[in-house]
């Protein structure tokens, strides 16, 4: 076989989706066995390793990332199937739901105020742009949420979704050790405090380590993606 | 497995049409979650228990199998971070710097107080018994 012959078998490849699929699930699998195999340490974030992977082949072969998304994108399309299905474990912990109504309620209304005056505050006090600090003000919620809120407020909806994924992986990272120091030890409290400020990728971790955690992470995501976009035209008027 | 995944897109396009219909600011897919959970609640002890239950078992079956790869879905937009982080070079640091104590106090403040209620709570339960 000569060279030319498996630059066009590459060629091929690169336009199909089979590829991207492969290489995005491969990573995933070899981020999930080390997060394994370091007995589920915070640090070994098996989304933030597959991105790693799944980049750097990227960057070493020159593809663009449209290229890349364009076959991808199957995986990505079940992120909406994905949030309808966590209907299911907050359907069958439901008890837990009324039982904590009350906490639930204020802690939403809290933790979305506090995500948006934090970021404000911060930006300003670290000299960010107006531009992006709009940009950044919706990303403790879910993603699609996070861009409609950027696009109405006058942010960058592309970089809102940027900003949201980091944020969601800092969370998932690096949130059980702040809940350690503060001395969280309620699984639901622990799980909603995730959900709220890294959204899906918090959930998906909280899931994977404890199932009231999950539920908890997954109501807190659904009701503050609400609440920020209630409370965010009310808090424009306030800077404004 | 087939059944539960068309219950699941079936709620999913519900929310979507409701979204659109109604021009509401969150996703199809949140009203979707939120539509399935009511109506699992709603069957949940009526007579309709009967006619949604098979349906039931296999929407469980097919979430949870979805479920068990939450994070993976999140790997395809997060390469476009580490593509598109040039857009802020400018002001990378400050930006990074904002995003970690951002996020951790909010989860701080977020679960603390959630505690704090969840244990007044209980203090308020154990006076009264």
């Amino acid at each position: 076989m000569t060279t030319s012959e498996l630059y066009d078998i590459w060629v091929y490849l690169q336009a199909e989706p089979l590829f991207w699929l492969t290489l995005t699930i491969g990573a995933y699998l070899v981020g999930d066995w080390c997060y394994q195999k370091s007995n589920k340490f915070p640090l070994v974030n098996p989304v933030a390793i597959s991105i790693l992977i799944v980049s750097s082949t990227l960057f070493i072969f020159d593809i663009e990332y449209e290229r890349y998304f364009s076959g991808a994108q199957f995986i990505h399309f079940m992120l909406g199937p994905a949030t309808v299905a966590l209907a299911i474990p907050i359907y069958k912990k439901w008890h837990l739901i009324v039982v904590n109504a009350k906490a639930i309620f204020v802690s939403v209304f809290v933790g979305s105020c506090f995500a948006v005056v934090s970021t404000y505050f911060i930006a300003n006090g670290l000299g960010i742009s107006e531009k992006v600090m709009l940009t950044m003000l919706p990303r403790s919620v879910t993603t699609p949420i996070a861009m409609g809120i950027s696009e109405v407020i006058g942010g960058i909806p592309s970089l809102t979704a940027i900003m949201t994924i980091t944020t969601g992986i800092i969370g998932a990272t690096f949130g059980a050790f702040i809940l350690d120091i503060l001395r969280v030890n309620s699984a639901s409290a622990r799980g909603f405090g995730i959900g709220l400020g890294s959204h899906g990728v918090g959930t998906a971790k909280a899931m994977s380590q404890n199932a009231e955690a999950g539920v908890f992470a997954a109501v807190a995501m659904g009701l503050s993606g609400i609440v920020t976009s209630l409370i965010m035209p009310l808090f424009m008027r306030l800077i404004s | 497995m087939l059944k539960g995944i068309f219950f699941i897109f079936l709620f999913q396009l519900i929310g979507e049409v409701v979204q659109k219909l109604l021009q509401l600011t969150f996703p199809g897919p949140v009203i979707g979650l939120i539509l399935l959970v009511i109506f699992l609640l709603v069957t949940d002890n009526t007579p309709l228990k009967l006619i949604s239950k098979p349906f039931e078992n296999e929407v469980v079956r097919t979430a949870e199998g979805i479920l068990s790869y939450l994070s993976l879905l999140f790997v395809p937009i997060g390469v476009g971070v580490v593509i598109h982080i040039s857009l802020i070079e400018d002001q990378l640091l400050q930006v990074l710097v904002l995003l970690f104590v951002g996020t951790l106090a909010t989860i701080g403040v977020t679960a603390w107080v959630m505690q704090l209620i969840q244990k007044r709570k209980q203090g308020a339960a154990h006076d009264n018994e």
